[in-house]
């Protein structure tokens, strides 16, 4: 008995010593592969450099909603947050996140081109720092489609050339868009037609064409179950999500990058940290959104580097070992015919589109 | 007259203290025991269940922001008339700029924006560019700002815009519940909503009625297994039980995801009726992705909480009853209808109230299985918690939803009567 109970004083001590000197930080992120590819390129060497215990917390989805909480008890709990654009824009406006300076509290890129200019447009937020580019696409099963597999994204709309259900997120951003580009808008005055009460019906009378073949998602591992199922011919995800169904599960699935919607994820520091974490977050985003650590990351999972300076640096999967360029959105030949995600102009239409959009989709 | 009345006065204790209160006192003495022993659960029931709930009915009327943030401007627009078509004066633009460079200050002035962005669209950009260069300006020397303000933004140029600032102004407001109703708060009062953007209402009948169905499917799937488990022989009701109860443990998104792989249009259920030649295969039932869907995965779900109440009410009627029926020559179903059923309606009472209580604040199974069609309230609060940020709007939801459910009990307990429920 006495042993046991002398080692576990030893034991309490060294812990209770442990938890006083190293120190640590809550990282939030979105978990599963991405989650992962973080820890790899960044975590992991950042506590070697520095010694800072990184502690995870996969609720990036529910990020805006629980700081905005946090901030309301006055206990904020974590460091450094991961999230989507939109979500930095609204945690600016809430003043829930910090103001980062891009030419002092960033790191410059190898050559000297300074932070600011390095990430150049992608600075959407004044609190936010884009850590990569993904896009929202379109992956079809290729047993399905018959000899001409599609070609551009207005197959989804097409029910004639490709019967059969299709997925589409359970939302108005990004369909509302699409649906005008294959309604004859032109890319440039999407947001302008969307803008107008008319525009937006132009929007849901072109998805009304196909309401009836699509089954909606509202989580990212949907469309790829669906197709791995053969329960649709073609939906939209997140073009990482197609990646593994892909190339690491080998499904009959190929992408059509036609008209991909590009996004941006990345950092945001929460308002009302202290003094001292909030110096700890600074250095390892000062560390985590550098050129080689953003090129990393790219070995893991295949989303495009937010940097201008990563780009040339992208190499091969960690375990696959093919190249990462190609399945790159930002990859030449994918990047054909884009568009890019207005985040002011949802930032203004949202809550209201979305209500006509999930009334339309009530009826 | 004091010694009369002290004599003719009340009976003394021991100590010489009247009894009355002597009695008093150790009563008290036992109550204030009693409420130390029940302390702990108070409290926890306070903290966890009082205050939020209390909390939630205030958020949905709590309307501080606009004034607190904007407070010269809304002194100044008193006096301005929302209806007159016409621009506020010079001195409601001189108090909004000196609000805002305090705002802008404090970095208060994009969460208005975010918050009246809720009522009227382009808000929320509005407040943040002018916010860039309102943070330039000095309220003492660069007036007059009401030119300025309209050519930082055409916003401030139209009276809808101070129009909605002074509507949505007071500090406490009924705009939340409004809206809640598909209807929405403006200058010449409460107003429907476009006919495009209502879908609460509806929502709300739907959670109710979808509920009720999937009640009623609990109560005729639940009694014949219950009566089952309650008169079989010990062991194999046992062996029964378990089959309730292994579903009952297994995590509700397994289950959930588990109905999915079933029900879908290549899932066993379409496979295995295609194979048996009894649907076409360019025909496969449609049964996710809809009400049908809800409809089945909630009904298995929430089934062990109405066969487990079902089935200890049953085993409390004595066998006795049923067999002495059937000696006077009670058929079977007469002995079932007036003798055996009446006693095991306090089972359906007490199993009814908890599958449809479960059912109306489900949330995470319709939202898996549902579709469009067959979503609930809870998921559009969910996603004004989550993603819109419309607090305000999610509390009032859910008062209304508090409020149903309250009432409905209330009903219940006038057609059943509540003393007719027993959980055993």
């Amino acid at each position: 008995m006495k042993p046991t109970k002398t080692l576990l004083t030893a034991a309490a001590l060294a812990t209770a010593a442990g938890s006083l000197s190293a120190e640590e930080m809550t990282i939030v992120s979105w978990g599963g592969a991405y989650s992962k590819s973080q820890l790899k390129a960044y975590h992991e060497p950042y506590s070697e450099k520095s010694g800072v215990t990184i502690l995870n917390d996969d609720s990036s989805a529910e990020a805006v909603a629980k700081l905005r909480a946090m901030n309301e008890a006055g206990n904020i709990t974590w460091d450094v947050v991961d999230v989507v654009a939109a979500d930095a824009i609204r945690l600016c406006d809430e003043g829930l996140a910090m103001e980062i300076d891009p030419d002092t509290m960033l790191a410059p890129a190898p050559d000297g081109t300074s932070a600011a200019d390095d990430f150049g447009d992608l600075l959407v937020s004044d609190c936010f720092i884009p850590q990569i580019v993904y896009s929202t696409t379109f992956g079809y099963r290729t047993d399905l489609v018959g000899d001409t597999p599609p070609a551009d994204v207005c197959a989804v709309f097409d029910l004639e050339a490709y019967p059969g259900k299709r997925s589409l997120e359970k939302r108005a951003i990004n369909n509302m868009e699409w649906a005008l580009i294959c309604d004859g808008v032109a890319k440039d005055d999407v947001y302008d037609v969307l803008a107008t009460p008319e525009g937006q019906d132009q929007a849901l009378a072109k998805l009304g064409t196909i309401k009836d073949n699509v089954v909606w998602w509202s989580a990212g591992a949907d469309t790829p179950q669906l197709l791995a199922d053969g329960e649709i011919i073609m939906g939209s995800t997140y073009n990482g999500r197609l990646f593994s169904v892909i190339e690491e599960q080998n499904q009959p699935v190929a992408m059509l990058w036609d008209a991909q919607i590009f996004d941006l994820d990345g950092w945001i520091i929460p308002a009302g940290l202290s003094e001292e974490r909030q110096q700890r977050a600074l250095d390892y985003i000062m560390f985590a959104t550098d050129t080689q650590r953003l090129a990393d990351q790219a070995k893991y999972i295949s989303y495009g580097p937010a940097r201008a300076s990563s780009a040339p640096l992208v190499g091969q999967h960690a375990e696959l070992g093919i190249d990462m360029a190609p399945h790159m959105p930002t990859d030449p030949e994918n990047a054909k015919n884009t568009f890019l995600y207005n985040y002011e102009f949802w930032a203004d239409y949202r809550d209201d589109i979305e209500a006509k959009f999930q009334a339309w989709l009530a009826q | 007259m004091t010694d009369a009345s002290q004599n003719a006065g009340p009976m003394l204790a021991a100590d010489g203290t009247p009894l009355k209160q002597s009695l008093a006192r150790s009563l008290r003495r036992q109550k204030l025991r009693a409420l130390l022993l029940i302390s702990p659960l108070l409290l926890f029931v306070m903290f966890s269940f009082i205050v939020p709930i209390a909390s939630m009915l205030f958020r949905s009327v709590e309307n501080g922001m606009v004034a607190e943030t904007l407070p010269l401007t809304v002194e100044a627009l008193q006096s301005w008339d929302t209806q007159s078509g016409e621009l506020p004066e010079e001195a409601v633009y001189d108090a909004f700029v000196r609000d805002m460079v305090v705002a802008v200050e404090n970095k208060e002035h994009t969460r208005l924006g975010s918050r009246l962005n809720y009522e009227e669209t382009g808000m929320s950009s509005l407040f943040r560019k002018s916010g860039r260069k309102l943070k330039k300006m000095d309220p003492e020397t660069d007036g007059p700002f009401k030119e300025q303000l309209i050519e930082i933004h055409e916003g401030w140029g139209d009276p809808q815009t101070w129009s909605v600032i002074k509507t949505h102004s007071p500090a406490v407001t009924n705009g939340y519940f409004l809206n809640a109703v598909d209807m929405r708060r403006t200058p010449e009062g409460a107003q429907s909503q476009p006919e495009d953007k209502r879908i609460l209402i509806k929502l709300f009948g739907r959670t109710l009625f979808m509920s009720l169905v999937i009640t009623a499917s609990c109560i005729l799937l639940a009694y014949p297994v219950s009566y089952l488990l309650a008169t079989l022989p010990m062991r194999v009701s046992n062996l029964l039980m378990i089959l309730v109860l292994l579903p009952f443990w297994t995590s509700l998104l397994v289950r959930t995801s588990a109905w999915k792989v079933m029900l879908q249009q290549q899932g066993v259920i379409n496979e295995t009726l295609v194979w048996l030649g009894l649907v076409a295969d360019d025909a496969r039932l449609i049964i996710i992705n809809n009400q049908i869907g809800t409809i089945i995965a909630m009904t298995h779900i929430l089934l062990p909480f109405m066969i487990l109440p079902m089935y200890s009410v049953m085993q409390t009627i004595p066998p006795t009853y049923t067999r002495a029926a059937k000696s006077m020559g009670a058929t079977n179903w007469t002995t079932f209808w007036r003798i055996y059923f009446p006693q095991s309606i306090p089972g359906i009472g007490a199993g009814s109230i908890l599958v449809f209580i479960l059912a109306i604040g489900y949330y995470i199974t319709p939202e898996i299985v549902g579709g469009t069609k067959g979503v609930f309230i809870s998921n559009r609060i969910a996603y004004h918690i989550s993603s819109s940020l419309n607090w305000g709007l999610a509390a009032a939801l859910g008062t209304i939803l508090l409020a149903v459910v309250l009432l409905l009990y209330w009903v219940y307990d006038k057609i059943v009567g509540i003393d007719n429920v027993k959980l055993g």
